[in-house]
């Protein structure tokens, strides 16, 4: 499990330490951890402002399921801009498979069907794969820009929706499947939670203690052992709020724990893959070489344009899979779900750091940023703030958010 | 006779209606520096990407020790065993100098994954065999000074085993001591048997350095002759008038 190894150490490897002239902070996420302090700061005022409300279990429970959808997209959404593309179709990609998959459950496959939750969520991920294929290759081979491509993919996919049923919403859908939205069953209940927070922590402390030999025997330097302690210890305590909040939250009508939804697994294991493959991967040094500068990437032999489809089949994957987990949390497919989403994923991405000139950005930044999208959404709902209103104040964010970001690259250079 | 490293004959090249290498024909043979000068324009520069599979001719064919070969992509060309040094440096800014040096040609284990502690302890012995020196191999490219990233896009192009090694202006970014290094390493890889193509506007360089100068114009090659045969004049001359000083009879080429 090298693949976690970048989490532990929250690139905070002084890796480099041993060489003296290593630029102050060149490594160190001052970012994540300037954002992770900015999402403190809006748990607790909103927890205030609503008399304990907002950190509830119940509340946290349901924020953690809004998360997932927004930050399922916003992993993809990340290598999409590091490559200097955008994809705007997110949204209405979500409200078109999710009505493909519910079509696969109640028109092509008897009810109650055994295979129907899997059948089709493959449908919907094979088809968000296809969409992906489809616009990626207008963008890297026709040399469209992804902005128009997906623009006109954005029209297509929302209309293409409304028109295979109709316009018509279809529910209910299969029992099985609705366990991937963490609906009343979609939840692991508590011991699997603490039982599965036991095993992460094992991986992870084993994971730290073979990369720190892994390191010693190639000789390459390593951060202090305090220092990587000390992130362990934070990712512990992280790790068993976390259960203890959602094992807080009682089934309804029964004092069973509901842990750890199903929804939440999925985003943690996208956000880790997604990382894994952003930072360990040769596919995703390659997304980052892309968007850092193309023309060198293709000099030093990097097929650009096949790097650049692969990023939007990754986007249409997890298009696929946040449209799973929408679809099964809302037990019904309506053409117009997903409306709008396009910009909550953005500004996830934006928001957690990601530039928008491209070859900068880190997935678990997304997360943190589609944490703060939505907290400060379901904080505001919890307030009583108009709807309009919301949609006003998250606009101000978003745009102050960038304006942050771009004051922070400047002092960076 | 022995077969030359890398020969080119009548390569052309047409970009819309304009010919931007006519019928170049070259060589280049083992530990040989061959300068090639030319005005901006003169096809130099695509002359080379032809080589280094940025620019795939229109005619013409490319030999590599006697066989002749098809380079369609940059990857074709530096399984050839020919490393271009870009002017550009051809660098990802926004990565650091172990991911650089390795640029499109990652260490893998599993699946595809990096063996970013592999690539970083080669980087170290290549850095070190080469004594050129970085502040941290994590670095930023972007964070480096000129010398320092084209210590790199150097180290880079010698790491894999390099036949042919064509280096576009590799000194027009650097002082003069970093220019002096880079000329003493140069001699070096072509004692060791390296063929070089070298371009370049420093005339004294050239000289300095080069066995054989060859002179384009309006993208075809003027004249090739022994560096020590003929005077910075009448290069100076053929690179302006586009024509061989009377006195001169071309060699071979």
């Amino acid at each position: 499990m090298q693949v976690l190894n970048h989490f532990l150490a929250l690139r905070w490897p002084p890796r480099g330490a041993a060489s003296p002239a290593r630029p102050e902070g060149a490594r160190f996420d001052v970012r994540l951890l300037a954002m992770l302090g900015v999402l403190a700061v809006i748990w607790i005022a909103f927890d205030l402002l609503t008399g304990g409300l907002f950190l509830s279990s119940r509340n946290l429970f349901n924020l953690s399921l809004q998360v997932s959808v927004v930050g399922i997209m916003a992993a993809g959404m990340i290598l999409v801009i590091v490559a200097r593309h955008i994809d705007l179709s997110v949204g209405s990609q979500v409200g078109f498979l999710g009505v493909l998959g519910a079509l696969v459950q109640t028109a092509w496959l008897a009810p109650g069907n055994p295979h129907a939750w899997w059948l089709s969520s493959a449908v919907m991920l094979a088809a968000g794969v296809g969409i992906g294929a489809l616009q990626g290759a207008l963008v890297a081979y026709a040399g469209i820009p992804s902005f128009v491509v997906t623009l006109g993919g954005l029209l297509f996919l929302r209309n293409a929706a409304y028109q295979l049923n109709s316009g018509a919403t279809i529910a209910p859908l299969d029992g099985t499947f609705q366990m991937l939205g963490g609906g009343p069953n979609g939840a692991i209940g508590g011991a699997a939670s603490w039982a599965l927070a036991g095993a992460t922590l094992i991986v992870l402390v084993s994971t730290a203690l073979r990369s720190r030999r892994r390191k010693q025997r190639y000789g390459v330097a390593q951060a202090h052992p305090a220092i990587e302690a000390s992130i362990l210890a934070c990712w512990a305590a992280a790790i068993v709020l976390f259960v203890i909040a959602m094992n807080g939250y009682a089934r309804p009508s029964t004092n069973e724990a509901m842990g750890i939804p199903v929804p939440v697994l999925v985003l943690i294991a996208v956000t880790l893959a997604i990382s894994a493959v952003a930072q360990r991967h040769r596919f995703g040094r390659h997304v980052f070489a892309v968007g850092g500068d193309p023309q060198s990437a293709q000099l030093a032999g990097i097929d650009t344009r096949w790097v650049v489809m692969r990023v939007f089949m990754l986007m249409g994957l997890l298009c696929g899979l946040a449209s799973i987990v929408l679809t099964a949390r809302l037990n019904a497919a309506a053409s117009g779900s997903g409306t709008m989403m396009e910009l909550y994923v953005i500004a996830a991405a934006v928001i957690g750091g990601t530039s928008l000139a491209g070859g900068a950005g880190t997935i678990l930044g997304g997360t943190v940023g589609a944490l703060v999208m939505q907290s400060l959404q379901g904080g505001m709902v919890l307030l009583g703030v108009p709807s309009p209103i919301q949609s006003m104040v998250l606009a101000g964010v978003l745009v102050v958010a960038v304006w942050l970001d771009t004051l922070w690259r400047g002092r960076a250079k | 006779m022995d077969s030359a490293l890398i020969e080119t004959r009548g390569l052309s090249k047409s970009f819309g209606g304009v010919k931007a290498v006519e019928n170049v024909s070259l060589t280049l043979g083992h530990g040989e520096v061959v300068a090639l000068l030319g005005h901006n324009g003169a096809g130099k520069s695509t002359l080379i990407k032809m080589l280094a599979g940025v620019v795939i001719a229109d005619q013409g064919e490319i030999l590599v020790d006697g066989a002749h070969v098809e380079i369609r992509s940059p990857r074709d060309s530096q399984a050839l065993g020919i490393e271009t040094i870009h002017q550009s440096l051809a660098l990802a800014d926004n990565l650091d100098a172990v991911s650089n040096l390795f640029l499109g040609r990652e260490k893998t284990g599993r699946l595809g994954f990096l063996d970013r502690d592999a690539m970083e302890q080669a980087a170290q012995a290549m850095l070190g065999r080469m004594k050129l020196r970085l502040p941290s191999l994590h670095a930023l490219v972007r964070s480096m000074s000129g010398g320092q990233r084209q210590a790199v896009a150097i180290a880079r192009a010698l790491h894999f085993n390099a036949k042919v090694l064509i280096m576009d202006e590799p000194t027009a970014a650097l002082g003069p001591e970093e220019t002096r290094k880079v000329g003493l390493l140069i001699r070096e890889l072509a004692s060791q048997g390296i063929g070089i193509f070298l371009i370049s506007h420093d005339i004294h360089d050239v000289f300095a350095l080069s066995k054989r100068i060859t002179v384009m114009k309006g993208g075809r090659v003027i004249g090739t002759h022994e560096t020590s045969a003929v005077s910075k004049d009448e290069v100076l001359e053929m690179i302006i008038l586009g024509r061989q000083p009377a006195r001169l009879q071309p060699v071979a080429a």
